[in-house]
């Protein structure tokens, strides 16, 4: 009884917040700009410039993620070592209580012409760097904002292997290589995928940090809808590229989530 | 089960407990006739003329700022708010009208608007100005560093196309002024609804790539003031702010025609203070107060009487008070319906989306 009484509380939370949004969502990309019912939203949005734009924002989501989890698993690996893991999972941690506007605002500062990294190249003796603008910028930028999401679950999955396991895999003769890919790689491999599926989806919408750090030379989907939102008030539009976000989400998250359903403590954020 | 309980018992406590806190933090006054809520943008008043105001009608001043005309749009349109002035842009008063936001003035209650020059009255987005009065006025133009652009005649808008300014100069974040760039150098008319010539300007605009180092917001007065570019794009009033903060920068109209904006006043149907409301834009149009603001606010006066007071130097400063000739080229963005304004933003996109 007490048991679906604490139920009404989610329930009501999922309508009023998941269900009836998402319903909007749906509902609004099928009308036009003054109102009127059409399908004209989602032919536009296998038009040229969208297609190419979901192209970009899906190349660059690629390469954030990619580059987050690169430097995350080895880190992960380095803090299951440490004796204060929790002070050291703390300190990468830390920034997210920052603001994220104000963390890109410092980055413009650092990356302008006259910002600390030229400052540091032309006394070490390299040619003046152009950074800012440039999508080196907002690589570094986006991956720098991402990895406390992508350390988090993969950290919890590489904790949560015995170092038994690893003791084992040695005294059975494998080497650090074959215990890296053969032990670890898989028993953390559910950590792994939630940490794609936390930074993947949302790098595909970064319309700040794209303005902000790129001056709009990179444009993602999170741009053109703003832009349809604020600027245009096309809401139909606006919502039917979010439609197409949620599309590629339930993508990536069929994609990530096959055959792990053996996993136990691990994995979770 | 009884944890349960009281644990719920302990998160209704803690809610009811903060919903009485706000009371404190914002306190609601109720004392009707005697509050008058403003809401305008940031840094765009002078605080001592508020206090000035208080003292003389014995009105106290709520006043509350926003930072876009469409965040403002949201907040008095969804109600809950009720703002007595505000100060939208030209562009976003036609908006306002027409899904009757506004509330008409009543005229002879602001015996002050003789002091408006008549090239600002009468506007085609307010005509008869019968729900709005100009603040403050301006243009879009060049600002550029001269001595790093040394050469180089900004007093045509084809200059932003040379060589020599690539990968520097920025541009404000919008369409209007971007593609207005692309229609002014051509000889178009800001307000061109012709989708060919639209696509001409907008192929034109391409060509200028190289020389963009980027599409930036407000952070562009940040920007400049650190010389991260040689030129930028940008609206009369950001480039005095921006040339109070470096004083190496210059700014300059091109010929050829420019944007002509206002700021106006106007005050929404929600309003619970309407005496209050005309009370404070007869206020500002004072003559004495209108230039005291428009030497803290930096801005182009549309306030004759005002400007008559105001040091002969800036009077005279022709970058932000264009003489009359130039005056005749600058155009009013009109609101060209949904339709147009969609094309305008898909252009605008598509020349993002080729920068490189």
């Amino acid at each position: 009884m007490m048991r679906r009484l604490l139920f009404i509380p989610y329930l009501i939370w999922i309508v009023l917040f998941v269900v009836a949004p998402l319903g909007l969502m749906v509902g609004y990309s099928f009308f036009d700009i003054s109102g009127n019912p059409t399908l004209a939203n989602y032919g536009a949005f296998f038009s040229s410039e969208y297609f190419e734009m979901t192209l970009s924002s899906f190349w660059y989501a690629f390469l954030i993620t990619l580059f987050s989890l690169l430097i995350s698993y080895p880190l992960a690996l380095a803090i299951r070592q440490t004796k204060h893991k929790m002070f050291w999972l703390l300190l990468i941690i830390l920034p997210t209580w920052i603001n994220l506007l104000l963390k890109t605002y410092a980055f413009i500062g650092m990356f302008g012409k006259e910002g600390l990294v030229n400052a540091v190249a032309t006394a070490l003796g390299f040619a003046e760097q152009q950074l800012l603008f440039s999508d080196i910028a907002f690589i570094i930028v986006s991956v720098y904002i991402f990895i406390p999401f992508m350390l988090l679950p993969i950290f919890n999955a590489v904790d949560g292997i015995e170092n038994n396991l690893l003791s084992a895999a040695r005294d059975l003769g494998a080497s650090k290589w074959d215990v890296l890919m053969r032990v670890l790689m898989p028993l953390s491999l559910p950590g792994i995928k939630t940490g794609i599926q936390i930074v993947f989806i949302p790098s595909l919408s970064l319309f700040m940090i794209t303005r902000l750090i790129t001056g709009n030379k990179v444009i993602t989907l999170g741009t053109a809808i703003e832009q349809q939102f604020l600027t245009t008030e096309n809401w139909g539009m606006g919502s039917t590229i979010g439609v197409f976000l949620i599309l590629a989400m339930m993508l990536v998250m069929t994609v990530t989530s096959g055959r792990n359903k053996e996993t136990g403590r691990v994995g979770r954020l | 089960m009884k944890s349960t309980v009281s644990m719920i018992l302990a998160a209704v406590g803690i809610g009811a407990l903060i919903l009485f806190g706000t009371r404190f933090v914002n306190p609601v006054p109720n004392e009707e006739g005697n509050v008058l809520h403003v809401y305008n943008w940031g840094e765009y008043i002078d605080p001592d003329l508020l206090a000035k105001f208080e003292e003389e009608t014995g009105i106290r001043v709520i006043y509350e700022t926003f930072d876009s005309n469409e965040a403002m749009k949201v907040k008095v349109n969804q109600g809950g708010t009720n703002y007595d002035v505000v100060f939208p842009s030209e562009y976003m008063v036609e908006k306002m009208v027409v899904e009757d936001l506004l509330m008409p003035l009543d005229h002879e209650q602001i015996p002050n608007m003789k002091n408006i020059g008549d090239n600002f009255l009468d506007q085609p987005f307010d005509p008869g100005n019968t729900y709005s009065l100009p603040y403050f006025w301006g243009t879009v133009g060049v600002l550029y560093h001269p001595e790093t652009t040394e050469g180089l005649d900004f007093s045509d808008w084809d200059t932003l196309w040379d060589d020599r300014l690539e990968n520097d100069i920025l541009m404000v974040d919008g369409a209007r002024e971007v593609m207005g760039v692309g229609l002014n150098s051509m000889g178009h008319s800001l307000n061109e609804t012709n989708e060919e010539v639209l696509q001409e300007a907008e192929e034109k605009l391409e060509a200028l790539g190289p020389n963009v180092r980027g599409i930036v917001g407000d952070e562009i007065a940040a920007m400049m003031e650190v010389n991260e570019a040689k030129a930028a794009v940008v609206w009369s009033g950001m480039a005095q702010d921006i040339m109070w903060e470096n004083e190496a920068l210059d700014f300059t109209v091109p010929e050829g025609g420019s944007n002509l904006w206002f700021d106006t006043m106007v005050i929404p149907r929600t309003a619970q203070n309407v005496e209050g409301a005309h009370q404070f834009m007869n206020f500002l149009l004072d003559p004495e107060n209108g230039a005291q603001n428009t030497e803290w606010v930096g801005y182009a006066t549309p306030n004759e009487a005002a400007y008559q007071l105001l040091d002969k130097e800036i009077r005279q400063d022709e970058r932000f008070y264009p003489d009359q000739e130039q005056q005749e080229e600058l155009e009013v963005y009109r609101n060209l319906g949904p339709e147009m304004i969609s094309l305008y933003n898909e252009l605008f996109l598509r020349f993002k989306m080729a920068l490189e």
